[in-house]
């Protein structure tokens, strides 16, 4: 896959080594919020698999997991769109609608998730949390790629 | 969601790993089809093969998508198709971007068999003809 050549760690060391400046420090955090994004979602993801591979329905920790993935994406979202509106980002307005298009699916898919398993107390509830739990940090990984350009 | 219509000889499409199946099938319609939409609206003519072949998987993915959670008799023939299409054209697809790369300058879904999705546009199918089969099987 083309992802591991981007995404947020490898902007946030870009922007380290070019200079200080409000925007870098700002790349730096979003940087770090993706990291702990990424492993909380997949730490998440195992956890909803074993459960799973336990023959266990989704109980309350996996469904606070998922509401904590949904925080940390949201705050994500939020400082995307607040660069987005000072001019920072992709140029070209495909990019753009395509980066607007990814928000909406990454901040939609953990509630989606939970509210799916809510409906299928079975092992295969559990799965459905795993599953979004899984996606969550591809969509970032996108979004990343499509902010770089 | 209102309850599904079955016959009752057939199991529910949707429930158990039906329901992981519609979840993920959604994402893949959702993704597909916001993909396809950008690109046909900002850059047709660059690559209108792969762009046309975008929209129709995209297409298929929100059939099945739908047939899958509807879950009625009607609808499990209607995702046997749809899921069915959507494994001819991963392979097609996937055989023809890898044989003529030229005539796909821009990646779709089914391109070198979804791999720049993590191969689940090959796998993905595979899973929903077999869920077909095995809910489909007179109890």
């Amino acid at each position: 896959m083309p992802l591991r050549r981007f995404g947020w760690a490898g902007a946030a060391r870009g922007a380290g080594v070019a200079a200080a400046g409000v925007a870098d420090t700002l790349s730096a955090v979003i940087g770090a919020l993706a990291v702990v994004t990424h492993v909380v979602s997949l730490a998440l993801a195992v956890w909803a698999f074993v459960e799973f591979a336990r023959h266990r329905e989704p109980g309350r920790p996996l469904f606070l997991g998922i509401g904590v993935v949904e925080v940390l994406v949201v705050l994500q979202v939020i400082v995307l769109i607040v660069k987005l509106a000072g001019g920072q980002g992709p140029a070209e307005g495909s990019a753009q609608v395509t980066l607007i298009g990814y928000l909406i699916t990454t901040v939609l898919l953990p509630p989606a998730g939970a509210v799916l398993a809510r409906m299928e107390p079975t092992r295969w509830g559990s799965l459905l949390i795993g599953s979004a739990a899984i996606i969550v940090p591809v969509l970032i990984l996108r979004l990343g790629q499509i902010w770089n350009g | 969601m209102a309850e599904p219509q079955q016959t009752p000889l057939n199991k529910p499409l949707n429930k158990g790993p039906g329901r992981v199946l519609v979840a993920v099938y959604g994402v893949f319609a959702l993704s597909a089809g916001a993909r396809a939409s950008v690109q046909i609206a900002s850059k047709f003519h660059e690559a209108p093969l792969a762009y046309s072949l975008s929209a129709l998987a995209a297409v298929v993915y929100i059939v099945a998508t739908v047939a899958l959670a509807r879950s009625s008799a009607a609808s499990r023939r209607v995702a046997f198709a749809a899921v069915g299409f959507e494994l001819l054209g991963v392979l097609t697809v996937g055989t023809l971007s890898l044989a003529d790369p030229a005539a796909f300058p821009d990646a779709t879904v089914w391109s070198e068999y979804g791999q720049g999705y993590g191969y689940v546009p090959l796998v993905l199918p595979v899973i929903g003809l077999w869920w077909l089969w095995r809910t489909g099987r007179r109890t």
